[in-house]
C-alpha cells in the first residue's frame, strides 16, 4: 500500500525529529544536511524504491545509495522508521563501542550498500551496479543521492560522461541540491549553475523539482527513460526545524536542550 | 591546532608575498583573517581536492608558494598520483596540510581515518613529512619549511589537543627531546605524544631512565640520532598513530636493519594500528587509542613487560 501525502509529511515530520534528536543526544554534526533531504528519502523509501526487511538482502532488490554520506542520520532514520533498521541500533549511534558511525559503514548493516564519507565515489558505485544488472541481465535499478558540493569533484563527472554511453537507463542521479556546502553557498565557491544544464549536456534524462514535493519527487523517479536519469531537487539545507532553514551553521552545530524542544514543537506539535 | 596552523600561516604570509593559500571547502572561519587581509590569496577550491593539489603545483612552477588545505585523507589518498606527478616529480615547493591526523576524527570512521598518509606518502621522492605535536611546534616547524620550500605534506590534529612543548629547542629535521635518558628510548610522532609523554612521566616515577622525543620530521629521517640512540639504550618503543606499514615503526626497523649495531642490539616495540580497517564499531579517538593499544597506559605497559 502507497501512503498518501498526509501520511507522509506525518512519517517525514517523525523522521525529522528523530534525526535532530539523535544529533542533540548523541552529538552528531551535518544536521541540516540530513534535513535537507529526508524527503526524497522517503519518496525512495516509502513510495519507489519497494525496500523492506524481507527483500533487503535479495540479490534482485533496487539499489540506493547515499553518496552524500554525511547525512547517514537522514538514511539510518529512514530505514528505522522502514523497519529494516533496529531502534536499539540507532540510539547508540555514534557513541563509544556502537556499531553504527557517523557515515555509513561496511560492517553488515543492511540496508547501507555502499560505505561512504569521502564525496564523489557513490555515482561511480551505482554505475558500476547498473552496468552490472545490464551484464548479467537484471531488471533492478540504482539510485544514487548527491549533495550539491560534492559536485564539485571531478569524478562524479566522469561516471557522468560513462552512463549515457552505455544507455544505464536503471541508473538515476538525485542532486540534493540546497545551495550550500561546508563553507559558502555552493554557487559561490564554484561555478555550479547552470546545474541541470549541465547534467543535460552530459546526455542524462534532466528533470527539476521541488525536493520537499512528494508528488513531484515521485513522479519524477517514475518517470520512464531511455537515458540515465538525473533529478535535481531543489531543496533548503535544514528543511523542517525554522530556525535551522538555510541557516549553514547547522552544517556543523548541534542542537542544545531547548532547541530540541523547540524543534520539537515545530515538528510534532507538542 | 587547526587554528595554529591557520594564524602561523597568516603570519607567514604577511612576511612573503609568494605564499597563497587553498583550501578543500573546509575551515569554515577559521580563514577570515588571512581572507580580509590578503583576498587575493586565498582559494576555497571546493571539494575537489586532486584538482586543488595539481594547479597548486601550476602556482608554485610559477613562484608562488602556494598551501593546501583539508582533511588528512582527502588530501593524501584522494590526490596520490597528482602528487606524485605534478608536485614530487616536478620537485615543486608546495606544502600539503592533512588536519585530522590519525585518530583524531575516530567517530567519523574509516573514510575519515588518516592512518596509511604517511605510508603512502613517505613512498615518494622529494616529499618531506613532519608531523608537529602541539601548536607552538606547530607554528615553529612551519615557518622552518618556509625557509626551505620543497614538497612537504605537514601533518596535524585537529583542535583542543594539549600544549607540550615546554623550553624544548624545536628545529626541522632534529627530533624534539623531551628528557634525556639512558635505559629506555620512547619515540613518538605528532599528536599521539600526549600519550608518550604520560607513559614517559610514570615511566620515570617508577625509577627509569627515558628518553623522550618526538620523530616529527618522519622524511627525511635523523639516521645520526636513532642510530647513536640504538647504541645508547636497550629498550626502543616507538609509538604511532598511525598503520605499521610505512610509518614511523616500518622507519625505524629500517633503520635498524640497516645500520652496523656494535655491542648487543637493543629491544624493540613497535606500537602502531593494525593494518586492518577499523569499523566493526564506533567510538571517539581516545577509545580508538585504547583499542589500538597506543594509550598511554598500553605504552607504559609496553615499556616495562620483559
Ligand atoms: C572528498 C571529501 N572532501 C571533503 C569532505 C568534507 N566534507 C564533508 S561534507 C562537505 C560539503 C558539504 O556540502 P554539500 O556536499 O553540498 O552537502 P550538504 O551538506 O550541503 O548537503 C565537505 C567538504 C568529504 N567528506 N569528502
Amino acid at each position: 500500500m502507497v501512503p498518501n501525502n498526509s501520511v507522509l509529511l506525518q512519517l517525514a515530520a517523525q523522521i525529522r525529529y528523530r534525526i535532530v534528536e539523535l544529533s542533540h543526544r548523541n552529538h552528531i554534526t551535518h544536521l541540516a544536511s540530513s534535513l535537507s533531504c529526508v524527503d526524497i528519502l522517503c519518496a525512495l523509501y516509502f513510495e519507489t524504491l519497494n525496500l523492506s526487511l524481507e527483500n533487503i538482502n535479495d540479490p534482485q532488490r533496487n539499489r540506493f545509495i547515499l553518496s552524500k554520506g554525511h547525512a547517514v542520520l537522514a538514511l539510518y532514520a529512514v530505514l528505522e522508521k522502514r523497519g529494516i533498521l533496529s531502534a536499539d541500533l540507532l540510539n547508540e549511534i555514534g557513541t563509544n563501542n556502537a556499531l553504527l558511525g557517523e557515515h555509513p559503514s561496511m560492517n553488515g548493516i543492511a540496508g547501507v550498500e555502499w560505505a561512504t564519507g569521502s564525496l564523489g565515489h557513490g555515482l561511480s558505485a551505482g554505475l558500476g551496479m547498473a552496468l552490472a544488472a545490464k551484464i548479467q541481465k537484471q531488471s533492478y535499478t540504482v539510485t544514487v543521492l548527491l549533495s550539491d558540493g560534492e559536485c564539485n569533484e571531478g569524478s562524479v563527472w566522469e561516471a557522468a560522461l560513462f552512463a549515457p554511453k552505455h544507455g544505464l537507463k536503471n541508473l538515476t542521479a538525485i542532486v540534493d541540491y540546497n545551495k550550500w556546502q561546508a563553507t559558502g553557498r555552493s554557487q559561490e565557491v564554484m561555478s555550479l549553475e547552470p546545474l541541470a544544464e549541465k547534467w543535460h549536456a552530459f546526455g542524462w534524462n534532466v528533470c527539476e523539482v521541488d525536493g520537499h514535493d512528494f508528488s513531484a519527487l515521485t513522479d519524477a523517479l517514475n518517470q520512464e527513460s531511455p537515458l540515465p536519469k538525473a533529478i535535481i531537487a531543489h531543496t533548503v539545507k535544514g528543511k523542517g526545524v525554522s530556525f535551522m532553514e538555510d541557516d549553514n551553521n547547522w552544517h556543523y552545530r548541534v542542537p542544545k536542550k531547548d532547541e530540541l524542544e523547540k524543534a520539537r514543537l515545530e515538528l510534532l506539535g507538542k | 591546532m587547526r587554528d595554529a596552523f591557520a594564524k602561523t600561516i597568516h603570519e607567514i604570509a604577511q612576511h612573503d608575498a609568494r605564499v597563497v593559500l587553498l583550501s578543500g571547502d573546509i575551515g569554515n572561519r577559521m580563514f577570515d583573517a588571512f581572507k580580509s587581509e590578503f583576498p587575493d590569496r586565498f582559494y576555497n577550491c571546493g571539494v575537489a581536492e586532486a584538482n586543488m593539489v595539481t594547479l597548486s603545483a601550476g602556482l608554485a612552477s610559477c613562484g608562488l608558494l602556494p598551501v593546501c588545505y583539508t582533511i588528512a585523507p582527502f588530501i593524501t589518498y584522494r590526490c596520490m598520483e597528482q602528487i606524485r606527478v605534478d608536485l614530487c616529480y616536478q620537485n615543486l615547493p608546495v606544502v600539503l596540510v592533512g588536519t585530522g591526523a590519525g585518530l583524531s576524527y575516530a567517530n567519523l570512521g574509516v573514510t575519515h581515518h588518516s592512518l596509511e598518509d604517511v605510508g603512502m606518502l613517505s613512498t615518494l621522492p622529494n616529499m618531506r613529512i613532519v608531523a608537529p605535536c602541539d601548536r607552538k611546534e606547530l607554528t615553529t616547524l612551519l615557518k622552518h619549511i618556509y625557509k626551505t620550500p620543497q614538497p612537504t605534506y605537514l601533518r596535524i590534529g585537529k583542535k583542543g589537543e594539549p600544549d607540550l612543548i615546554e623550553q624544548q629547542a624545536v628545529e626541522l629535521g632534529e627530533p624534539t627531546v623531551f628528557s634525556s635518558g639512558t635505559d629506555i628510548a620512547l619515540f613518538g610522532t605528532g599528536t599521539i605524544m600526549a600519550e608518550v609523554l604520560l607513559a614517559g612521566k610514570q615511566l620515570q616515577q617508577a625509577g627509569r631512565s627515558v628518553e623522550i622525543a618526538n620523530i616529527h620530521t618522519l622524511k627525511p629521517l635523523n639516521q645520526t640520532y636513532l642510530q647513536n640512540l640504538m647504541h645508547r639504550c636497550q629498550r626502543i618503543i616507538v609509538v604511532e598513530e598511525h598503520g605499521k606499514t610505512g610509518g614511523l615503526c616500518s622507519a625505524i626497523a629500517d633503520v635498524f636493519a640497516r645500520s652496523e649495531l656494535k655491542g648487543s642490539a637493543p629491544s624493540f616495540k613497535f606500537l602502531s594500528v593494525e593494518n586492518a580497517f577499523s569499523f566493526k564499531f564506533t567510538g571517539d579517538q581516545e577509545t580508538l587509542r585504547k583499542f589500538h593499544k597506543i594509550d598511554a597506559s598500553a605504552i607504559y605497559n609496553a615499556a616495562i613487560e620483559t
